[in-house]
């Protein structure tokens, strides 16, 4: 028997409301099955199951907001290592939390505060990820943040919260002693645009990189001139619905140069560099009117070209509407971003944690190109790197960018 | 079908992938990408649509030929005649 619990669907996650189950008691699910809906800062994701087995019992009501870690479903399993075997990806999972590593006077604290240490697990910021006593009192802050106490808010203006969906960490209240009162909830569904929990989602995985991530950057020039006509040639072939983008070679030359050089794919978590044997590639994909998500194409290096333009074309859309899967949400091993459509030159990303790289791509443009004493003109891309100083080194992320060079520089097919 | 119907139908479709944006202000003679933010991506659906609804084959070669909306309505009058 196994515990399915709320996962975290990405670094920023704290939680999200279940919007309705796809499977009832008694149903049989196997891993990657989609169980439930749940409504997140980056739209509704598709919960996939995390191992095979029968549901036992459904413990959440649609409409409920969870945190992550929550008891949502019981599965009587017959694979249950299924949830431990990815605790890369999704390292809340863990449901007993056996190594709940907490100093001391943290754990005094979390008493007086009634602070579920088991939540905090893998979210400590002590050594080797120690949870310590500036942890705990954060997570009490936000815990009563979200819940204010009884006399502070109308029990009217909790009922409306609950159905207008409304955070109320991010309410003003105007009542005496200022507590919270069900016009305040009006007042706030009409302030809030539909942007603002992504921003908030993005402000915070993106501050927590800059503070936590020691980041350092490399750049190469890439001659495409031989990428660009095999795939000339290719899309010449081609009607247009068969045809390529040149991002498809561009990804499958960067699996390349990870296997090559597969230090940058993969993980810091707790103190420990954990290179993934998978390659899944997270693509950074602008939401129309603001904001962005960066869902993960999976195995890309197992992939034709022409499976991956599919996989694009189905999930560029899906990512723009919110319709993601959770596997989506957490699998990507590395980031990609791409800002060439808009002219830009070269870009220096983020990293996304708990990855350890990212890699930024520019526009592919004419320019001057100097080769074997002579002087033509070339398409030339310029390539980035940015990547985690705690995990690998400068020459690390120097061969990585002369692999990905020459595999964007062969004439050979991707 | 008269150059009206098919501007019609060609902001029908910038519409379809650009739908926050307001394609009707667009000027005939604006870089139809850089006016309304369309990537990549998004540009390639558009012709798909436009190859689905018109039968007019497109190749890769003359994307460079219909950055405007003028450009794409001479382009797809030249097209559609011969």
């Amino acid at each position: 028997m196994a515990d399915f619990v709320m996962p975290s669907l990405g670094a920023d996650m704290e939680s999200a409301t279940l919007v309705k189950w796809h499977v009832q008691p008694g149903d049989v699910v196997k891993r990657g099955d989609i169980i439930a809906e749940v409504d997140t800062d980056k739209g509704i994701i598709d919960v996939e199951c995390f191992q095979s087995g029968v549901i036992e019992r459904l413990v959440i009501e649609p409409g409920a907001k969870i945190p992550v870690g929550a008891l949502l479903a019981v599965i009587q399993g017959s694979e249950n290592s299924a949830a431990v075997a990815k605790p890369v990806s999704v390292p809340e999972v863990a449901t007993e939390a056996p190594h709940v590593r907490v100093t001391p006077l943290a754990k005094k604290i979390a008493e007086e505060l009634s602070v579920d240490l088991k939540l905090l697990a893998g979210h400590g910021t002590g050594p080797g990820g120690l949870i310590d006593r500036e942890d705990v009192e954060n997570a009490a802050q936000t815990k009563m943040a979200a819940q204010p106490s009884r006399g502070r808010i109308s029990p009217l203006a909790r009922r409306r919260a609950a159905e207008l969906r409304v955070d109320l960490r991010h309410v003003q209240g105007s009542g005496p002693g200022g507590a919270i009162e069900s016009v305040d909830i009006e007042r706030s569904t009409t302030q809030a645009k539909p942007g603002d929990s992504m921003r908030r989602a993005i402000a915070s995985a993106m501050a927590k990189s800059k503070r936590e991530i020691p980041h350092y950057y490399l750049q190469t020039r890439i001659d495409m001139s031989a990428k660009m006509k095999w795939l000339q040639a290719e899309n010449a072939k081609r009607s247009i619905k068969e045809r390529l983008l040149p991002i498809v070679p561009i990804l499958k030359a960067i699996t390349s140069a990870l296997r090559d050089v597969p230090e940058l794919n993969g993980f810091w978590i707790d103190g420990q560099h954990r290179v993934s044997e998978e390659i899944h590639l997270g693509f950074a994909i602008s939401m129309k009117g603001g904001g962005l998500i960066a869902p993960a194409i999976h195995n890309v290096d197992k992939k034709s070209c022409d499976e991956l333009m599919a996989d694009l074309r189905d999930l560029i859309p899906r990512a723009r509407k919110g319709r993601l899967r959770s596997s989506e949400m957490t699998d990507a091993t590395i980031t990609i971003t791409s800002l060439g459509d808009l002219g830009v030159e070269s870009v220096w990303g983020v990293i996304y944690p708990p990855q350890v790289a990212i890699i930024g791509l520019g526009k592919i443009m004419e320019q001057p190109w100097a080769q074997d004493g002579m002087l033509g003109a070339h398409p030339v891309m310029n390539a980035t790197l940015a990547a985690d100083h705690r995990a690998t080194d400068g020459h690390v992320g120097a061969q990585f960018l002369e692999a990905l060079k020459h595999h964007l520089q062969t004439q050979d097919a991707p | 079908m008269s150059e009206n119907e098919l501007k019609a139908m060609l902001l029908e479709g910038l519409h379809q992938i650009a739908p926050e944006a307001n394609p009707a202000a667009l000027h005939g003679n604006q870089n139809i990408r850089e006016t309304l933010d369309i990537d990549s991506f998004d540009f390639l659906s558009f012709l798909i649509a436009l190859n689905e609804k018109l039968g007019v084959q497109i190749p890769e070669a003359d994307y460079g030929k219909l950055r405007t909306l003028d450009e794409m309505l001479r382009y797809l009058v030249a097209k559609s005649a011969s």
